[in-house]
């Protein structure tokens, strides 16, 4: 039983940084109809940036927690700047063109991602610092808590809130929602809704870079090709919660999360990623549209 | 009464089908004018070509004297514009509110008086204003399509065959608020399958028959001439 718990708070951690992910592709799924391939990419790029400014604030012999700020705001700033100017680059000139092409786009804007940060950081594997955190522990009824678990689930749950609460009770929250379910139809509402694309990649890919910090502090090294496994994975998690619906991204991102440690804990690791598929195909035949992605049916 | 638009030469094409060809026409401050025609004679294209949905191959729309066949959506229904288009285009999965708040998306705050006129002239959408618009009944909608795009007090308003599907009754309720929002200071330019009972309330009419103008006239005129009886009203 303690086991069990133990690997059920693993996989919240693992979880909520799926989550965090997932987000930025259920967002622009969401508006654009569009699987954002290149988001995985962002993700590894976060943490490559990350590490720098990390090192680069160390370097200048800033305390630990002014470092990690400065890590979180360049970090987060850079890559939603980037988000930006990738729909911009990427698929804005594809806007009206067949869906394939954003694909064949997005695709390409992942390979250029990858291999950017191949020729900035090289091939070989870079190891974030162990010391981000305090290595305080909490032992809770034989179960084992680190301050790196605490303050990623705690950062992703206030983040999330505070997402739900943008997207729910704001009215360009409201003015997104409505963008996601009828384009023209918004437009005729007065919505710009280039700016709300635009805003859903600068959402997206900061939610995106705080999942690839946090990726860099809890999993430590850091590969060119992360951003592709990372971003399947919360890929996945966002189908399974039933993409285009935020708080289905999140709450895919923390089953999933929680599957794969409990797949790793108690079948094998290398059957994690086989499982995985399995899962979401699993949920897929029983409800095609993901656990909570739903169409209210339009009477005529 | 002056001419709060003003279509010159409009043509549309979607690529290499021709939709509009030298549509001229204007609407008059403060009229009802309906455009009547057959299924695929370009009435709804019209009506997307004013609110920028569709972009003119040539010819110009001039509101209020400002020419805006240029501008993207969002920027012409900040001028007066309001346009309740083709199949209502409720936002299903957004409550009733929520829909009628988005209609006021250009206002700085939600004017009180305004969702109040709205909320009498259909008393459904206020007892509904927290269920999901797509629980509606098809009648409901239509009353929540019309209500939202009044939200952004538009001096101009575009309907798209606001009767379609409904029954009988509803249709005249739906009429009557029409003439009830004309009378409150709207223009009103709509497209109307139910060509007969339309002119009976509007003032002027338009016939379009493959993207063009082919006949136009007061209402009564229009209901007069045998050509439009036997081919859009239906012999009586």
């Amino acid at each position: 039983m303690e086991i069990f718990l133990q690997q059920i708070v693993n996989g919240l951690a693992i979880g909520s940084i799926y989550a965090l992910v997932a987000i930025g592709y259920t967002m622009v799924y969401g508006v654009m109809k569009l699987i954002n391939f290149a988001h995985g990419d962002l993700v590894a790029l976060a943490a490559y940036v990350g590490l720098t400014v990390l090192m680069q604030a160390f370097g200048m012999h800033l305390s630990n927690l002014w470092a990690v700020i400065l890590m979180f705001t360049v970090t987060a700033m850079f890559i939603s700047l980037f988000g930006i100017i990738l729909e911009r680059l990427a698929y804005r000139p594809l806007r009206k063109a067949p869906r394939l092409s954003a694909v064949v786009s997005a695709l390409g804007a992942s390979l250029a991602i990858e291999n950017g940060i191949m020729l900035i950081w090289g091939p070989n594997i870079k190891v974030f610092p162990s010391n981000i955190f305090p290595s305080t522990r909490w032992h809770i009824s034989g179960v084992v808590i680190n301050s790196t678990q605490i303050a990623i689930l705690l950062l992703s749950i206030i983040l999330m809130i505070a997402l739900y609460i943008f997207i729910n009770r704001t009215k360009i929250g409201t003015a997104i929602r409505a963008s996601a379910i009828d384009q023209d139809a918004a437009k005729l509402m007065g919505i710009n809704v280039n700016g709300i694309i635009i805003a859903i990649f600068a959402l997206g890919s900061f939610l995106g870079s705080i999942g690839g910090l946090f990726i860099g502090i809890y999993y430590r090294e850091l590969y060119f090709q992360m951003g592709w496994i990372y971003g399947l994975n919360a890929f996945i998690a966002a189908i399974i919660g039933g993409i285009g619906n935020i708080p289905g991204a999140m709450l895919g991102g923390m089953l999933l999360g929680i599957f794969n440690v409990l797949i790793a804990g108690y079948v094998s690791n290398t059957w994690s990623e086989a499982l995985t598929f399995a899962l979401l195909i699993i949920i897929l035949i029983i409800k095609p549209t993901g656990i909570l992605g739903e169409r209210v049916a339009e009477k005529v | 009464m002056e001419t709060i638009l003003q279509i010159t030469d409009l043509e549309v094409s979607y690529g290499s089908v021709v939709a509009l060809k030298d549509i001229t026409f204007n609407v008059k401050s403060g009229e009802i004018v309906v455009l009547v025609g057959a299924n695929g004679a370009g009435k709804t294209t019209t009506l997307r070509a004013i609110s920028g949905l569709v972009k003119p191959k040539k010819g110009e729309i001039i509101f209020e004297g400002k020419r805006i066949d240029h501008l993207h959506p969002h920027k012409i229904v900040r001028l007066g514009i309001s346009h309740a288009p083709e199949g209502r285009r409720i936002f299903g999965t957004l409550t009733v509110y929520e829909n009628l708040m988005l209609g006021a998306y250009t206002q700085k705050q939600i004017d009180k008086n305004t969702l109040e006129w709205i909320y009498n002239l259909f008393p459904r959408l206020k007892e509904r204003s927290k269920q999901l618009a797509g629980t509606l009944s098809g009648g409901e909608q239509q009353m929540l399509a019309v209500g939202r795009a009044l939200m952004s007090k538009p001096k101009l308003l575009l309907l798209d065959e606001p009767s379609l599907g409904l029954s009988p009754a509803l249709t005249k309720i739906i009429f009557d608020t029409v003439k009830q929002i004309r009378n409150s200071g709207v223009t009103i330019l709509m497209v109307e399958q139910n060509a007969k009972a339309a002119l009976k309330f509007a003032n002027r009419g338009y016939v379009l028959e493959v993207g063009k103008i082919v006949l136009s006239g007061t209402s009564e005129e229009l209901l007069s001439s045998q050509k439009v009886v036997e081919a859009y009203l239906g012999r009586k």
